[in-house]
């Protein structure tokens, strides 16, 4: 028997739990050459602003240990070209769209979650939080509970009622479940969980910074515990509020593993640049994990590992419970 | 506001295969390896390159290795050769592939050289091991009727990539060595005028270090004639998804943008990168500080009708 992948983003029903992550796929066009980009969950597109950005210099990036630095400069076409191009490009091959949307001032989000309003087709909104606050000395959003209400606060209030939001969190924080906290009182409807951390690598050679923005954010299976542990934490705090789980995911056991801690969906992000097709070797990957545990259903495990350890001889699964 | 990528189209899919090491070779300071990849092999066009993952299934080394495509042959369904040298442990790694490894590769990736029309006279610039897939090129060159003059360049003899093949299949090759040990002493750059002089070179083609590119664009610009180059930039996926490779390059509508050398590339027209903020994202690019949202202007004069890539 198949095994139902389904799972809610929100009020939403998705059909399987695994996404992209956020600037890790662009709009989904360049990888529907490797797969059906309607096969999964849904498509997170990378955080688009108000206007076209350029982005910073090069170098943008740097290999880690089981990592990467990025420090990309959120280079993007502005809403208008999205909404023209890439959006209805996604919706015509099928795909569900997961818009990830980021600004400088709060003011800036509320705008851009007014013109997806106006847009059909929007399974969700992401908040990237993770951004400079220009009003605020440039200290990030999500490091500030007050500041990250308030720009969940606007998002809500302009987006359609039907259109879920998400808020994207820094691990870069002392005690992410206050910020989730926040988030969720001010209206978020779920929370992602994690953004890169905040890196930095020095070239011996030059004996200077590798990155031309010197600091860059580290993702990859590097960070992968940093996830679990936030996860872990968040949804002991709020275990009611869906949360999709990301930072490091390679294989199908490490998408259960994040399932298991609490996330109902995972995006797949850094593992992208060095397999284009994992989305859908992920998702084949969880399913056969599922299988071998005989778990019918993914909802039975969702934050399983939450749960006091079974009797020796038991099946780890909710329903026989 | 469309991008050149959208404007253009991505060209045909791409493949993602675990191909197996037919053989490693070394060649002087570099490395050839030929990797059974039908899918790969059928599609290929001279300027696309591949993204090869590197140190196994469990690697701690994320980020795939881009080389361009040197050969394709037709044994085994079809293989795809590439060049690289050692500089780290991903490029170690590979060296040490033995026949009948297998790894993972992408491709082809990029957008190709465009190739004329009409049979003219073609000079072929590299650089170092940027000479690699200037040979296949050469070729298809030659099947449409041009000519083809290479003029390849080193530090040393040992890193001047495919002189022997250079002199076989080319109607004349110049070689030059910063020391000296083969061919003239200098730069290409150094002679690059007087090969177009004697060569009555209509179109040049090249790839090589930025500065040589650069250089070489410049020179082209004297004699009027277009330089197609094709840049080595450092890429994370290959793909078009992680943004690190952009350069700064004007479009037919005038306006620089910050774009991809993966996917919009790697083979540009030289005289529209903007060589001199190469590395910077000039203030007036797309999206930047000092850029201005304007009206529409009427479209640019094309000035080069003799290359397609219409093929």
């Amino acid at each position: 028997m198949p095994i139902d992948l389904r799972t809610r983003l929100g009020h939403v029903e998705l059909p399987n739990p695994v996404l992209t992550a956020s600037g890790c796929a662009g709009s989904g066009r360049e990888l529907a050459q490797y797969f059906d980009v309607a096969k999964i969950g849904a498509v997170v597109t990378k955080s688009v602003m108000l206007a076209p950005r350029a982005g910073r210099p090069t170098p943008r990036m740097a290999e880690t240990p089981s990592g990467m630095l990025n420090s990309i400069g959120l280079q993007g076409p502005g809403i208008d070209a999205f909404l023209q191009r890439d959006l209805p490009w996604l919706l015509s091959r099928g795909a569900r769209a997961v818009v990830s949307i980021a600004g400088g001032t709060v003011g800036e989000f509320a705008e851009l979650a007014a013109r997806l309003s106006d847009a059909s087709g929007v399974t969700a909104v992401e908040v990237n939080i993770s951004c400079p606050n220009v009003e605020h000395r440039g200290q990030v959003f999500a490091c500030d509970p007050d500041a990250s209400a308030e720009v969940i606060e606007a998002v809500r209030g302009r987006l359609r009622y039907d259109v879920p939001v998400f808020a994207k969190l820094s691990p870069d924080v002392t005690d992410i479940v206050t910020i989730a906290r926040a988030c969720v009182e001010a209206g978020a409807d779920g929370l992602s969980l994690i953004n890169t951390l905040l890196g930095m690598a020095i070239d011996t050679v030059t004996m200077r910074p590798v990155l031309a923005g010197v600091t860059g954010g580290l993702s990859g299976p590097a960070i992968r515990p940093v996830a679990v542990r936030c996860i872990w934490q968040v949804r002991e705090a709020l275990p009611d509020v869906p949360i999709i789980g990301m930072g490091g995911i390679r294989t199908g056991r490490d998408a259960l593993e994040f399932i298991l801690a609490g996330a109902a969906m995972v995006s797949i992000g850094t593992t992208i640049f060095h397999d284009p097709s994992a989305c859908v070797r992920i998702l084949r990957e969880l399913e056969e994990e599922l299988a071998s545990r005989g778990v019918e259903r993914l909802t039975d495990i969702i934050g399983l590992a939450h749960e006091p350890h079974p009797a020796p001889g038991r099946r780890l699964s909710r329903s026989s419970l | 506001m469309t991008d050149i990528a959208a404007e253009q189209g991505t060209g045909s899919a791409h493949v993602q295969v675990r191909g197996t090491v037919l053989t490693v070779r070394r060649v002087d300071a570099y490395y050839a390896m030929t990797v059974v990849a039908p899918g790969i092999a059928a599609r290929f066009r001279p300027g696309q390159f591949v993204a090869v993952a590197v140190g196994g299934q469990e690697t701690s080394m994320l980020l795939r290795r881009a080389f361009s495509i040197h050969d394709v042959r037709p044994d085994h369904g079809g293989t795809v050769e590439f060049v690289f040298a050692v500089v780290g442990p991903g490029t170690q790694w590979l060296s040490e592939r033995r026949t009948r490894d297998m790894v993972d590769i992408a491709g082809p990736l990029g957008r190709p050289f465009p190739v004329p029309r009409d049979p003219v006279s073609c000079l072929l610039v590299g650089g170092g091991y940027g000479s690699a897939p200037l040979f296949p090129l050469a070729d298809r060159l030659r099947g449409r009727g041009s000519t083809v003059d290479f003029l390849l360049g080193a530090a040393s003899a040992d890193r001047v990539f495919g002189a022997l093949t250079a002199r076989r299949g080319g109607r004349t090759a110049v070689i030059t060595t910063e020391d000296g040990s083969m061919g003239v002493r200098g730069l290409v750059t150094d002679v690059l005028g007087q090969v177009i002089h004697e060569g009555r070179t209509d179109v040049i083609y090249a790839c090589g270090p930025m500065g040589m590119l650069r250089q070489v664009t410049a020179i082209a610009g004297r004699y009027d004639i277009p330089a197609q180059v094709l840049v080595e930039e450092q890429m994370a996926c290959g793909t078009g998804v992680c943004m690190t490779c952009v350069l700064p390059v004007v479009g037919e509508d005038g306006v620089t943008r910050m774009v991809r050398s993966c996917t919009d590339g790697p083979v540009f027209r030289g005289d529209l990168v903007r060589w001199e903020d190469a590395g910077t994202v000039p203030f007036d690019a797309l999206g930047a500080p000092g850029w201005k949202p304007r009206r529409p202007a009427g479209p640019r004069p094309a000035t080069n009708g003799r290359l397609t890539d219409a093929d």
